[in-house]
């Protein structure tokens, strides 16, 4: 792709929603080009699946390995490739960042061979070898499931999957009455059964075993704790949605993500955002979305407008799941003083809860300052303490000094 | 017919992956247990899996700090991971 060029729309992450955005908005008559920093378009549901081809026969000019670090001028991003730099302009812009999981400190978790859930999984698709490894899985929400029926296919002898979620509880305190969710879980249990794996609800990883690596990890479950040994721990808490880039474009947020209108265009004329970044909403909810972006920054929007009650549908549902999974306050127990938390920096909670807030932690413990720049402790510590991050400011990632001064 | 290989070193052991393969997950065939050390001295491998959390980052063909989990293997690739 030449450099400085121009598109009526640019959609960056190729993920159900961007593929779903760049495919109408190409179809709409738009010139369009789709940014994603992976190798290939798909993002992490369908990495490594024939799935978005569909979405690809349409005209869209594909970027892959390519991140975009910074907005050095209103209609300009500036990305970096393994090759070099390069700087592309758009009238309209669609932001389909999608999430990443939710990680959780507790004793051990930095350990190698802790990894997310979805994180194991994705690693797994890349070509890690899965056979014949006692896998434990972990953490909350629809995806454990998914993560251990793949790994299990892969040959992985899955111990158990530990779910953080009281599904008891929860139907007593009345979410039984929402149909969908309660039907979900019923097919969860189902479904668990199956694939002939333990499926423990109300129960979740303690601490994680091992000197150079994991060699176990202990789960509690009605006040009782046992150690399973173990060669991977596969843990993630559900998802959060990947806000920095919009933030850093100063659109607003709403409880969930990014705050958008019907169009799904948000506080800032000319930016939309699609998929998991407006709120998690699963495949469904994030291809409806993206479609409805790409009909209304192509200047299509009695399109987009055909999609409003599909959307609809999908955001009640999804709604009710996040609240089914949400993580338990016991969670919030799981750090001790010497827990790290900060993986990239080597802060420990002990360290952070002295402080009042974000950006008094980052002053005086480097919370949050490495290279992910607060994208993995930064969830942790809003879920453990309550605070959000304040700012983002360029480059949102790290980059080379040759990128930073073309900027 | 078996799937296409690459070969490529990893802490100076030859290995074998499929075509297609991260480097991460050349790391991992190649029996390192460890991607880095933390700024602590602590060993650390993949965590996310997706290029959020640059647990994974290695050395690759002499360029420090890339992130093995977005990288495809390539034949003669040396990558190293910390000591």
């Amino acid at each position: 792709m030449p450099a400085n060029s121009q598109f009526d729309v640019i959609v960056i992450g190729a993920g159900p929603a961007g593929l779903a955005a760049a495919a109408r908005a190409a179809e709409s008559g738009a010139r369009v080009a789709m940014v994603d920093d992976n190798p290939h378009p798909g993002g992490q549901i369908w990495r490594a699946s024939r799935s978005p081809e569909p979405w690809l026969r349409s005209q869209v000019e594909v970027c892959s390995g390519a991140r975009v670090f910074a907005a050095p001028a209103p209609g300009v991003l500036a990305l970096e490739r393994s090759h070099g730099e390069l700087e592309l302009k758009y009238r309209s812009l669609i932001l389909a960042t999608g999430a990443r999981e939710r990680f959780l400190p507790f004793p051990g978790w930095t350990l190698p061979n802790v990894a997310g859930a979805g994180g194991l999984q994705a690693l797994a698709k890349s070509g890690l070898p899965v056979a014949g490894k006692k896998i434990v899985v972990a953490g909350s929400g629809p995806l454990l499931l998914a993560v251990a029926k793949y790994l299990r296919g892969h040959g992985a002898d899955v111990r158990l999957i530990a779910e953080q979620a009281d599904f008891g509880a929860l139907f007593r305190f009345g979410l039984g009455l929402v149909a969908k969710p309660a039907k979900l879980i019923e097919a969860i249990g189902f479904r668990a059964a199956l694939l002939g794996v333990r499926y423990l609800t109300a129960c979740w990883p303690v601490a994680a075993h091992g000197t150079e690596k994991l060699e176990s990890v202990t789960l509690q479950r009605n006040g009782k704790t046992w150690t399973e040994p173990c060669d991977y721990l596969a843990c993630g808490f559900g998802l959060i949605p990947n806000v920095e880039l919009p933030a850093l474009f100063g659109c607003r947020m709403s409880e969930t993500g990014v705050a958008v209108d019907e169009n799904q265009q948000t506080s800032e004329p000319g930016i939309y955002c699609a998929g998991e970044v407006t709120g998690i909403g699963g495949l469904d909810l994030a291809l409806v979305e993206g479609e409805i972006a790409g009909y209304a920054a192509a200047g299509k929007p009695q399109d987009a407008r055909k999609l409003f009650a599909a959307r609809e549908s999908n955001r009640k549902f999804a709604e009710a799941l996040e609240s089914a999974f949400a993580p338990r306050v016991e969670l919030r127990n799981l750090p001790q003083d010497d827990t790290l938390v900060c993986r990239c920096e080597d802060v420990a909670y002990g360290r952070i809860r002295q402080c009042s807030n974000w950006r008094e932690a980052k002053l005086h413990t480097r919370c949050g300052m490495g290279p992910c720049q607060g994208r993995v402790c930064g969830g942790a510590v809003e879920f453990l303490l309550g605070w959000k991050a304040e700012s983002v400011r360029p480059p949102v990632l790290p980059v080379r000094v040759g990128s930073l001064g073309k900027t | 017919m078996s799937e296409p290989t690459l070969r490529l070193r990893v802490d100076g052991l030859t290995v074998d992956v499929p075509a297609g393969s991260m480097v991460s997950a050349a790391v991992a065939m190649a029996g390192a247990s460890k991607f880095r050390r933390s700024v602590t001295g602590q060993p650390r491998a993949a965590l996310c899996g997706m290029g959020i959390c640059f647990e994974c980052r290695v050395t690759i063909n002499g360029r420090a700090h890339c992130k093995s989990c977005q990288i495809p293997c390539e034949a003669g690739m040396e990558v190293n991971t910390d000591a």
